[in-house]
Formats: C-alpha cells, sequence, structure tokens
C-alpha cells in the first residue's frame, strides 16, 4: 500500500508574462570600441607592411570618409525609398490576396509567389534593363536615373513579402472579429481598415523591420548594375589609391561596419518588439 | 451606401405590424458539403418574447442563430424579420442587422479599441449618428450593464464576464428590435455567470425579443416563453418551460434533460 502525499493543495497560479524590459540599445560604448580597435589593428598591420612611403589604410579612410559616407547614405536612401514604395505596394497586394474575387486573388498569389521566390539581384537586373531611362508623359520627359531603377526593383520583393505579412496577418486574426464586424453591419471595407488592419499593424511590426534589414544590407547589390552605391565608391577609392591589397580588407570593412551600426540596432529593436507583443 | 432609414422596405406581405412574427422561420434548410445541418426548422418569435434553444453539441443551434442575421446564408425555406426576406440575394444587410443584436460567445470585442469604443464604433461609423449623442448614450449602456468606470478599459484589462456585458451593451448601441445570443455565458466560469444572466434578465424585463441558445437550464425555465429543443437539424419538442421541463414527452428530450439536469 503506498501513502498519497500529505500535500493538501497544489496552487497552480495564473501565468502572468513578465513586464518585458524597456528598450535598451545592448550595444555599449565597449563594442564599439572594439571594432574600431579592430579597423585600426588591421590599418596598423596595413601600415607596417606598407613602409613608411605610404599612408596608412587609417588615414586613407579617414581622407575618403565624407565620399564612403555619402554613398552610405545613398545606400539608405534606396532602401527607405524601396521599403516605401514596396510596402505601400505590398499592402495593396495583400487586400487583393485576402479579397473575395478568385481571379484577382489568384493572380495576386502568382504574383506574390514570384517575387518572393526570384533572386534579388535578377529582379534588380530586370528592373534595370526593362524599364526606359526616360518617360514621356504629355510632352514633359521625366528621367529615370540607374538609381530609381534600382529602388523599383529593390521594392518588388518588398512588396511581395509585405503582402504575404498583410495575408499571414489578417487569417491569423480570429474569425469572430470579422463576424462581430458583420453582425454589427460595418461594411468589408470598415471592417478591414478600422477592425482587422490595426490590430495585423502590430504583428507585422517586427517581421517588417527585419525584412528593412534585409533590403538595406541588400541595397549593395546595385553597385553591380552600376548605381554608385558605397560600395562602388569604395571600390574607385582602392583604385585611386594605387589599388593596394593592404587596403583592401580595411576599406570594405569600414564599409561593413557602417552597415552593421546601422542595421544592429533595428535588430535589437525588433528583437524587442518581438518579445513584448508575443504573448 | 447609407440607406435613408425612414423608407420602409416594402415587402411582398405588405408592411409589418407589431401583431404579426417578428421573426419566422419556415421550412429552413442548411447544408455545410454533404453534411445537413439544419433539416427544415419552422418557428416563429413575437415581439417581446423570449425564445431559448437548447440541444445537444452539433446539433445546429450556432447555425440556426446565425441565419437569422444572415452571417450564415441558408439554401432553402424562408427566414424574415420584421417582414423581411433573409434569404434574398437582394438583402439590406445594414437594414437587418440594425435591427438584430448579436451577442457571441466568445465575445469578440475589438481588442485594441476601449470599452466605450467598442460600444460607440457601430452607431458613429456605420449609422453615422452625432459622435456626442452616441457618446452619451454609450455612457448610460455601460452603467446599464453595471461597468460605469469601466469605460477606458481595454478588453484585455476586462474579466470574462466584464467583456460579455461590454458586449451586449455594444449590440444595444445599435437599438436592435430583438437580440441573438449565442451561449454567451458557456465561456465564462459560474461566477460571473451570474453577472451576465442578470444583465439579460433586466432586458428582458424592459421588453426586449430575446433569442438565447443556453445551457444554463434554470435560467430558461425562469425567463423563457418557449422553449425549443432541436436535435440533429430537426426541432424535436417545444413548448413553455414548466410543461417542457416537467414533462417532456419525445424520448430524446428526455434523454437530454435528464443528462444536463
Ligand atoms: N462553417 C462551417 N463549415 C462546415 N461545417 C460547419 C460550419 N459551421 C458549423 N459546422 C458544422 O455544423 C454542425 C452544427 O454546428 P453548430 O455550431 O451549429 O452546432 P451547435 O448546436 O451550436 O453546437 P455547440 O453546442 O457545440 O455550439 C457541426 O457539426 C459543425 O461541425
Ligand atoms: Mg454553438
Amino acid at each position: 500500500m503506498t501513502e498519497r502525499p500529505s500535500v493538501p493543495f497544489a496552487v497552480l497560479h495564473p501565468y502572468r508574462r513578465p513586464e518585458p524590459r524597456p528598450f535598451r540599445l545592448r550595444l555599449r560604448l565597449i563594442h564599439g570600441v572594439g571594432i574600431a580597435g579592430a579597423v585600426a589593428l588591421i590599418g596598423g598591420a596595413a601600415f607596417a607592411q606598407g613602409g613608411t612611403s605610404t599612408r596608412s589604410a587609417f588615414e586613407v579612410i579617414l581622407q575618403w570618409s565624407p565620399l564612403l559616407l555619402s554613398g552610405f547614405l545613398f545606400n539608405i536612401t534606396i532602401s527607405v525609398l524601396a521599403m516605401l514604395l514596396g510596402t505601400i505596394a505590398g499592402i495593396a497586394l495583400g487586400l487583393v490576396l485576402i479579397g473575395h474575387n478568385p481571379v484577382t486573388r489568384w493572380t495576386g498569389w502568382v504574383f506574390t509567389q514570384f517575387f518572393r521566390n526570384s533572386p534579388w539581384l535578377v529582379l534588380l537586373f530586370f528592373a534595370m534593363f526593362l524599364i526606359p531611362y526616360e518617360f514621356r508623359v504629355a510632352g514633359t520627359t521625366i528621367p529615370f536615373p540607374d538609381w530609381i531603377k534600382a529602388v523599383i526593383g529593390f521594392s518588388l520583393p518588398v512588396m511581395a513579402n509585405v503582402a504575404e505579412l498583410v495575408r499571414g496577418a489578417v487569417r491569423s486574426l480570429p474569425s469572430g472579429q470579422w463576424e462581430a464586424a458583420e453582425s454589427l453591419a460595418f461594411s468589408r471595407r470598415q471592417t478591414l481598415w478600422m477592425i482587422i488592419l490595426p490590430q495585423c499593424v502590430k504583428r507585422m511590426l517586427p517581421p517588417w523591420m527585419n525584412l528593412y534589414s534585409l533590403v538595406t544590407m541588400a541595397t549593395v547589390q546595385a553597385s553591380i548594375v552600376g548605381v554608385t552605391e558605397m560600395l562602388t565608391l569604395t571600390s574607385q577609392v582602392h583604385a585611386a589609391e594605387g589599388g593596394r591589397p593592404d587596403l583592401l580588407a580595411p576599406l570594405y570593412g569600414f564599409a561593413m561596419l557602417c552597415f552593421f551600426l546601422y542595421c544592429y540596432p533595428i535588430e535589437r529593436f525588433t528583437l524587442y518588439l518581438e518579445r513584448r507583443f508575443k504573448v | 451606401m447609407m440607406q435613408p432609414t425612414t423608407k420602409a422596405d416594402p415587402t411582398p406581405g405588405g408592411l409589418w405590424t407589431p401583431d404579426k412574427p417578428l421573426i419566422q422561420l419556415t421550412d429552413v434548410h442548411k447544408s455545410f458539403g454533404a453534411f445537413e445541418v439544419l433539416r427544415g426548422i419552422s418557428f416563429d418569435v413575437m415581439k417581446g418574447e423570449v425564445v431559448c434553444i437548447i440541444g445537444p453539441s452539433g446539433s445546429g443551434k450556432s447555425t440556426l442563430i446565425r441565419c437569422i442575421n444572415a452571417l450564415v446564408p441558408i439554401d432553402a425555406g424562408s427566414i424574415q424579420v420584421e417582414g423581411q426576406e433573409v434569404h434574398d440575394p437582394k438583402l439590406d444587410k445594414l437594414a437587418l442587422r440594425r435591427k438584430v443584436g448579436m451577442v457571441f460567445q466568445q465575445y469578440n470585442l475589438f481588442p485594441h479599441r476601449t470599452a466605450l469604443q467598442n460600444v460607440m464604433m457601430a452607431p458613429v461609423h456605420v449609422l453615422r449618428q452625432d459622435r456626442d449623442e452616441v457618446e452619451q448614450r454609450a455612457h448610460a449602456l455601460l452603467k446599464k450593464v453595471r461597468l460605469s468606470g469601466k469605460e477606458n478599459a481595454y478588453p484585455g484589462e476586462l474579466s470574462g464576464g466584464q467583456q460579455q456585458r461590454v458586449a451586449i451593451a455594444r449590440a444595444l448601441a445599435m437599438r436592435p428590435d430583438v437580440m441573438l445570443f449565442d451561449e454567451v455565458t458557456a465561456a465564462l466560469d459560474p461566477e460571473t455567470v451570474k453577472e451576465v444572466l442578470i444583465t439579460i434578465r433586466e432586458l428582458v424585463e424592459e421588453g426586449m425579443t430575446c433569442m438565447l441558445v443556453t445551457h444554463e437550464m434554470g435560467f430558461a425555465r425562469e425567463i423563457a416563453d418557449q422553449v425549443y429543443f432541436t436535435d440533429r437539424g430537426v426541432i424535436v419538442e417545444h413548448g413553455a418551460p414548466d410543461e417542457f421541463f416537467s414533462a417532456p414527452k419525445d424520448e430524446r428530450t428526455q434523454a437530454f434533460l435528464s443528462q444536463i439536469l
């Protein structure tokens, strides 16, 4: 005969989600110093190799940094515009994906899958070579420089990914929300804009920011199709410095550092939002 | 999109008058795929009447109640609400749904809006009524369901019973002629069931026409004018609550009641 343990109750407390910690950028000064140190070290090593007749990598980067940083700013401009354009188009496409009309829904689905599953570089090439360099509308000529074509090229995968985000978020809401709105005589359009989509924003924000990071990092691919962005400038600077092999790592390291310092905080903030919104 | 509300819908049977059934179901059929959920349901609900529908799980109670405000389209038969045919492709859904209020088992409040905003949204945006006037009415409704002071709480900050009472206030804000309740206490713990039932009883005492799907037999017996027992898509038996509960005639009703009581 086994005796039951004499503990009279087991009290199960309701689970309370711990308050999310306030967002703090965990990239402390020490990290920055570390990275700067690493760059300096590479530069220093290069300096030692190059002897006294040539300038150190550090000096080279310092001298060219205004140009390089302006290139980086261009990358960011392209990424922001592509994200803006892609998000607007993506929301529209997402609404088609959840629409009632089977023909447009199916067309939209094919569209989405095509752009979601193509390499970004290929889409970029298509944008470059299929979009004319200028449009003539009613007598006025609208020029289409390469960088605008790049914006369009990058906005295509953004559009498809955002459309999928919209579709997924709308689908993940309980159907009771639609039913309650319907029983209160809201039109479908009102239901979407006042009840469904506002609730989706929260769910979509973290993956959307993730996507933005990816777009930012992908913008360097624009150098391949001849847009003068940071990577193009870096290679031009390298050539201007006589193509010294010892400058290769520091120069490209500097570009990497710029992207890292820009994307890492976004990444941290995304993680923070995910923690906050997850139930 | 908005219909002028003063023009009543001309219906084949002429204008509806309160002496005719407010809701009239005639031989309603509904299938989901090959599965026939409703197999010929007919009944009338008069103005001011309280009807309770009971029956085993899966017998089609929710489907039946959803058909009445056209959340679910029916396949055959007729449903008339104040003389307006619901089973009609040209149905003016806005006109129907402002007459019929509905409360769900899972409350279905809009979580991104406060209690007050939940109550105000439909009158302001659907009926385009004056915001200040609606806000006053919303305060009064929240007071009526005993939630004064919770106006600015979000649904996530309210208990189940409180959420359900907000949902009742939200439906009442459209000034419906009939209220449909689909197992509105089934998701609540026994303590909070009572507060919701009290609210419903007050509505009934004010003369609101109500259709309730419920498993609260005591409550059904207390407030219903008619009790309907459904099983496998048909009405097996119905009657006034006293005779229905004390002397059920059909075997299936007897079996169901003996199980549940
Ligand atoms: N949208 C739907 N698609 C397919 N089948 C459905 C759908 N809605 C309901 N059903 C089926 O119809 C039957 C009746 O469902 P209904 O919800 O009306 O039953 P109920 O009497 O309300 O049951 P409960 O007491 O569990 O709420 C069930 O077998 C259910 O699976
Ligand atoms: Mg049900």
